[in-house]
Parts: C-alpha cells; sequence; structure tokens
C-alpha cells in the first residue's frame, strides 16, 4: 500500500498498462512533455517513448476519430480530452462511431479504447472547464462509462477500463485528483462494472458516483448527529448500471436519496430513481429523491458552491423522506 | 447566400513568401513589406501608447494572480503589437471576437479593464455587454468564436452594413475543425471576416512543428479561397499596416483574409503552467530580443516621431491606468447569488422559480 493521490493513482494504471501490454498508447492535447494539464501522464512519454505517448494537433474530433482507426489497426488507444466542454468537438465521433462501431458491423470490428475525460467542479475553473456531461454518454447505447471516486478505484477502474473489450468512457472527477489515499496495486477490487456499498447503514441509501462519493460519504457521518443510519453506494460504473447492488441496498434500508452534481432535468440520477422504483416498489416507505446541481449553466467560480451539492442539502433532503403527501409541483 | 466572387489564380491568395516587416529586431527600418504601406506617424505614436498600456495591464494583471485576487490570467506579453494592431485596425461600428489571451487587445478597444477582468476574477462569465462594445465574449473553446465571428459578419453584410469582424485565433486553434469550417464558410458567402492568428509558438505546451506541417499557417487560407497574409508579430508597424489593409479589403466587399502573425508568448500559458517543462530558456530569451514595445519605441525614436519625453508620460500614464486597476480589483464585488437563475430563458421557467426559492431558504438560514 502507497499512498498516492488520485492523479498519481491514475499516472501508475496509465504506466502498468503501457508497461504490460504493447497495444496500449496514449495521446492527447499535452500529454507528452508537460504530462497532462493534471500531470496525469507524467512522465511517460520520457520513460516508455513518443510512441507510446504523444501530443496531438490541438482536434479533439480529430484525436477520438484518429484513435477509432487505431483500435481498428490493432492498438488500445488510451485518448485524453483536456476538460469535459472540450469534448465536445468529439461527440460526433463518440455517439455515432465509438460507440457504434461493433454494432455497425455485426460484432467484426471492435473498438477497445478508452476517453479519459476530466470533469465536474469545485475547483474554482472558469466557464467550460467544470460541465458534468455524464448523461451524454450515458445515454450513448455502446459505451461504457465509469467514474472512481477514490485513488484506488481509480487504479482499479483505469486498469479494467483499458483490458475492456469495448470502449470505456472514463469520467474523472477532478476535485478529488489531489486527495491522497492508500493504494494497492493487486486488481483485488470488484469489478469494473459493479457498484460498491462504502458504508452500510440501515435507514437510508445514498446513491453517488465521481466527485460526490466523498460528500455522501460525509454526509452519512454527519448523519449520524440526527439518528440516521445512512448507507453510501458508490456506483463506480454509470452505464452498464449495477441494478442488483443498488436495488438489494434500497431493499434493505427502504429509502434512498441519489446525489449528482449534473443539472437534475433530464439527468443520469433519473434513470437510476426509475430503475429503482421499478425493482423496489413494495420496499419503499417513501419516493426516491434527488440531490442535484441547479438548473443552470454551470456558475462563475465565485458562485459555484451554490451549485454544488452540500452535506446541508443532502441532510435536507433525507429529512424529506419522513414522506407526507405534497401538492404536485409542475416543472419546466 | 450571397455568390461567391470567383477567384480564378492561386496566386493572387497566397500570403508573401516571407513574413510582411517594415522594422528589424534592431529596430532599424526594413523594406520586406511588399508594397504594403507605411501607417502615419500620428497613429504609430498611438499604438506604442497603448503598446505601453498594454504591457502594464498584463503585468498587473498577473501581478493580481499572484495575490489571489484573479482566478487565472493568460498573459500575451510580447504579442502587444498583435494585440494593439487589431484593436486599432477596427472602426467603432466594427466587431472583434476574441480568446481568453486577448485581454489586452479589448483593452486597447476601450473595454473598460474591471470588465475585462470580471471573467477572470470569476465573478461573471462575461463582465461588459457584447453588442454595446462590439465585442463578443472571451472565448475559451478553441476556434468556436471563429464560426460566429463568419456569420455575424454575413449578417451585418446582409443587412447592408459595411462592417467588418476580426476573429482572433491562436496557432492551435488552427487544427480544430472550426476554424476549417470558419473559412470555408467565410469564402463561400463572401463574409467581412478577417481571421487573425496570432502564432505564438505553442499551443499550451505544443510546439507548432507538432501542430502542423504547413509551410506557414497563413497557407491554410488558400485551399479555402481565402486571400491570405503572414506578418512579423512583433512589429508593430507591420502589423498595423497589414491589418489595416485586410479590413480595408473586406469592407470593400472582396471577401475574407487570413493574417497570420508570427510572434511569441514570453510567459506561461496561464499563471498556472510550468513552462519550463516544454520549453528551453534560451529561446524565450532569444524572443526577449525581439520585443515588440521596444523595438517601436526605438523605431519612433530614431525618426523622431517620438520624444523622450513622450515615452515618459506614457509611461505615467500606463502606471496611473495599472494603479486604476489595481484599486478596482482590490474591492470585493457583492455578488448575489440568486442572480444564477437570471438569464437561462427570457422567462424563468417554474423549474428555476422554484429552485431560486431554495437557494434562497439557505441564504437566509445562513445569515
Ligand atoms: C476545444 C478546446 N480544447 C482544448 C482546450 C484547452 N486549451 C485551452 S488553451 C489551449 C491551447 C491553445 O493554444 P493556441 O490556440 O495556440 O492559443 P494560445 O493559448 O497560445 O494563445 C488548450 C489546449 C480548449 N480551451 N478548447
Amino acid at each position: 500500500m502507497t499512498q498516492l493521490s488520485m492523479a498519481q493513482a491514475l499516472n501508475a494504471a496509465l504506466r502498468d498498462a503501457v508497461k504490460d501490454d504493447d497495444r496500449v498508447v496514449i495521446l492527447g492535447e499535452d500529454v507528452g512533455a508537460l504530462g497532462g494539464v493534471f500531470r496525469i501522464t507524467d512522465g511517460i512519454a520520457a520513460d516508455f517513448g513518443d510512441d507510446r505517448c504523444f501530443d496531438t494537433p490541438l482536434a479533439e474530433s480529430g484525436i477520438v476519430g484518429f484513435a477509432v482507426g487505431m483500435a481498428m489497426g490493432g492498438f488500445r488507444p488510451v485518448v485524453e480530452l483536456q476538460f469535459d466542454a472540450f469534448a465536445y468537438p468529439a461527440f460526433e465521433q463518440i455517439t455515432s462511431h465509438v460507440a457504434k462501431m461493433r454494432n455497425r458491423t455485426r460484432g467484426a470490428v471492435a473498438l477497445p479504447m478508452v476517453i479519459r475525460i476530466p470533469y465536474a467542479g469545485g475547483i474554482g475553473g472558469v466557464e467550460h472547464h467544470c460541465d458534468s456531461s455524464e448523461a451524454f454518454y450515458t445515454h450513448t447505447p455502446g459505451l461504457r462509462v465509469v467514474t472512481p471516486g477514490s485513488a484506488q478505484d481509480a487504479y482499479d477502474l483505469l486498469r479494467d477500463a483499458i483490458d475492456s473489450a469495448d470502449p470505456v468512457v472514463f469520467m474523472e472527477p477532478k476535485n478529488r485528483y489531489w486527495t491522497k489515499e492508500s493504494v494497492s496495486f493487486s486488481r483485488d477490487s470488484a469489478p469494473m462494472d459493479q457498484a460498491v456499498v462504502r458504508r452500510p447503514g440501515r435507514d437510508v441509501t445514498l446513491i453517488a458516483y465521481g466527485p460526490m462519493v466523498a460528500t455522501a460519504l460525509e454526509t452519512a457521518e454527519a448523519a449520524t448527529a440526527e439518528g440516521w443510519d445512512v448507507e453510501v453506494v458508490d456506483l463506480r460504473s454509470l452505464s452498464p448500471f449495477d441494478d442488483v447492488t443498488v436495488s438489494a441496498s434500497v431493499r434493505r434500508t427502504g429509502r434512498a436519496v441519489v446525489v449528482h452534481e449534473a443539472a437534475g432535468f433530464g439527468g443520469y440520477g433519473a434513470e437510476i430513481v426509475a430503475r429503482v422504483t421499478e425493482q423496489c416498489f413494495h420496499y419503499l416507505h417513501a419516493p426516491v429523491l434527488r440531490v442535484t446541481g441547479l438548473d443552470i449553466p454551470y456558475p462563475p467560480p465565485k458562485l459555484e458552491r451554490h451549485q454544488l451539492p452540500h452535506v446541508d442539502r443532502i441532510l435536507d433532503t433525507i429529512a424529506r423522506l419522513q414522506w407526507q403527501d405534497q401538492p404536485v409541483v409542475a416543472s419546466a | 447566400m450571397v455568390v461567391a466572387m470567383p477567384r480564378k489564380n492561386p496566386a493572387e491568395l497566397l500570403p508573401s513568401a516571407t513574413p510582411v516587416r517594415f522594422v528589424a529586431e534592431d529596430a532599424s527600418a526594413v523594406d520586406e513589406h511588399d508594397g504594403y504601406a507605411e501607417p502615419p506617424g500620428d497613429r504609430l505614436r498611438k499604438a506604442y501608447r497603448l503598446m505601453v498600456i498594454g504591457r502594464r495591464f498584463d503585468t498587473q494583471a498577473t501581478a493580481l494572480t499572484k495575490q489571489g485576487r484573479l482566478a487565472v490570467y493568460p498573459s500575451s506579453s510580447g504579442q502587444e503589437a498583435c494585440q494593439i494592431g487589431c484593436a486599432m485596425a477596427l472602426g467603432p461600428a466594427d466587431w472583434l471576437f476574441p480568446t481568453y489571451r486577448d485581454s489586452v487587445a479589448l483593452v486597447a478597444r476601450g473595454v473598460a479593464a474591471p470588465e475585462v477582468l470580471t471573467l477572470l476574477r470569476g465573478d461573471a462569465h462575461c463582465g461588459y455587454d457584447p453588442a454595446a462594445v462590439r465585442v463578443a465574449p472571451q472565448c475559451t473553446p478553441l476556434a468556436t468564436q471563429t464560426l460566429h465571428a463568419t456569420g455575424l459578419a454575413y449578417a451585418l453584410r446582409r443587412r447592408g452594413e459595411d462592417a467588418v469582424v476580426m476573429a482572433l485565433a491562436g496557432d492551435g486553434a488552427t487544427s480544430e475543425g472550426d476554424f476549417h469550417e470558419a473559412l470555408n464558410f467565410a469564402a463561400v458567402c463572401d463574409a467581412p471576416v478577417v481571421f487573425f492568428v496570432q502564432n505564438n509558438g505553442y499551443a499550451i505546451s505544443v510546439p507548432l512543428e507538432k501542430q502542423t506541417a504547413a509551410p506557414a499557417l497563413a497557407y491554410k487560407g488558400i485551399g479555402y479561397g481565402v486571400r491570405s497574409e503572414q506578418v512579423d508579430g512583433n512589429d508593430a508597424v507591420a502589423v498595423l499596416s497589414v491589418l489595416d489593409a485586410a479590413v480595408a479589403y473586406a469592407r470593400a466587399g472582396h471577401g475574407p483574409v487570413l493574417v497570420e502573425a508570427h510572434t511569441y508568448r514570453i510567459d506561461a500559458h496561464t499563471n498556472a503552467d510550468d513552462a519550463s517543462r516544454y520549453r528551453d530558456p534560451a529561446e524565450v530569451q532569444r524572443w526577449r530580443a525581439a520585443d515588440p514595445v521596444r523595438r517601436l519605441e526605438k523605431h519612433l525614436l530614431e525618426r523622431e516621431l517620438l520624444s523622450a519625453e513622450e515615452v515618459e508620460r506614457f509611461r505615467a500614464d500606463a502606471e496611473q491606468y495599472a494603479a486604476d486597476v489595481r484599486a478596482a480589483l482590490n474591492t470585493e464585488p457583492s455578488l448575489d447569488p440568486l442572480s444564477l437563475f437570471d438569464n437561462v430563458y427570457a422567462r424563468p421557467t417554474r423549474l428555476l422559480t422554484a429552485q431560486r426559492a431554495q437557494v434562497a431558504a439557505e441564504l437566509k438560514e445562513e445569515s
């Protein structure tokens, strides 16, 4: 076990993957000499050569489309897109080609590739640097979408993602990059598409992922003061979604709250609520509620604390689970 | 759409073989200007004054990041000839489409410094009214604004206005698909837009040779039918002359122009970047010797288009300007969190009204 930040754990995963498999190549903007703007690829080009880790021209659609061709040619590309909102120029390639190639070719062409996207806020970034764009990708059949909530998971999930036979959108919560934890490289974690109960509890299940796992755990601690015993489930994989682990938890507790940073309306949380409701209806004592980002464009840094779900908002929502019927609220 | 004027002869589109230049690095006059006209002396003096103020603004903004007053600042130190040139080439009815790097251009265009810095301070996404100052919001996603600039140029022309739009982009941004689509649209619909590429050598850490294999970025125009030119971006006389000509060309209805300025980013990409990881300090030293502000100063002094007293006076103006910027930024503006719900839609939706009430209740609890 070594103390590593999530950024360092990701770096270790990339290094180990490059070492273990000649087909693995890393490409993107500034991933070479600079080591990426978040230093995730730090030193890899220097240590393994710039045919294993290289800077591309500045063109996201080009990077992903080029990686599609490399994957067709027998490589396993790991692509870095610099920030969430700068992945959008590549959206066409990701949704129309990365996601569909296996299906379009009736199984003849697979695209084992990883698209790494630093996402979400809480770092004081200016415009276009803090989007939570996971719903765009989870809404796209053919993609796997995963997001680690801890340094250990960052290592394990990234190794699994690179080994995956299908393309993986790997979403990295940037506000967690610098948090240190002890990390083992034994790879004995849960498989990539399995959710994990991070903290057992009896009264209510908090369902969280990525940047919100830490917030959910903090909330669970705070909730003990109110006499609530809160269970926290870390989804890890957003697509496919692990109904089994999540539903088992909600059936035990009878109450659930989904937490994410992205805007709520039409968001990923709506999918979870629907699925949990479908699977656990007779076990529920209250509707499944959501705590999400506000339905506004991501705010400027000075005001972002109002956007992000925080412990108090989650506790207030848990309190509302002592459900009483309320008037129907029309929205939108 | 307006049908494009046929451009039959590719040679007419080609940039000059070497960057257009009036003033050598040692400030002596050179004749590498391919028939471009030299701007009049008072215009050059004005450019010099704006460059001195622009340089001081830039160092002030960088200092403010160190004091935590600005979240981030992308310096354009070394690029002053370009920053001032693009602002000066435009008339009041023309539009500028800048990037995050172009704060000095905004200052030169007359946007108040605190309004320019609102974005980088983290208070709001845009600190000024674009329509009032004819400056689009500073654009962070690369090259996306080049298409907006093209569409606006086309729209203004269709409405019978003879305004020109200047779209700024870096060398890295010329690799983005949007940049190429903008050149193509502009040429096909004869839009009066000037694409001004500040080739400062690097896109964050990636040097030009990893960005393109073209002989110069200016050559990217020809394939689209766009008249192209390249200029020494550290020679303010040349930049002004070429941009004046480009704007006049577009205004006269001949269609778009692409101008590439060869320049250099003296500081790191932003205050958060570590440039020593990817570039040699000796290279930076070499470019310091090509400093555009000192070069113009020396040139104008030698030709007696500028006096030593004026140099002193402009420096004092710049100090005063920086002091005003400091004072303005040293007060913490009060931001209303409830304004987050304004301007998402023309009229607030019920969903937003409900969320506004929730945040209002939280704020009340906090206070
Ligand atoms: C679409 C997009 N991709 C990536 C980025 C991240 N990014 C910000 S600045 C930059 C380099 C831009 O270089 P260049 O166009 O040469 O302009 P310069 O910063 O040198 O002025 C990158 C990659 C971005 N802003 N937008």
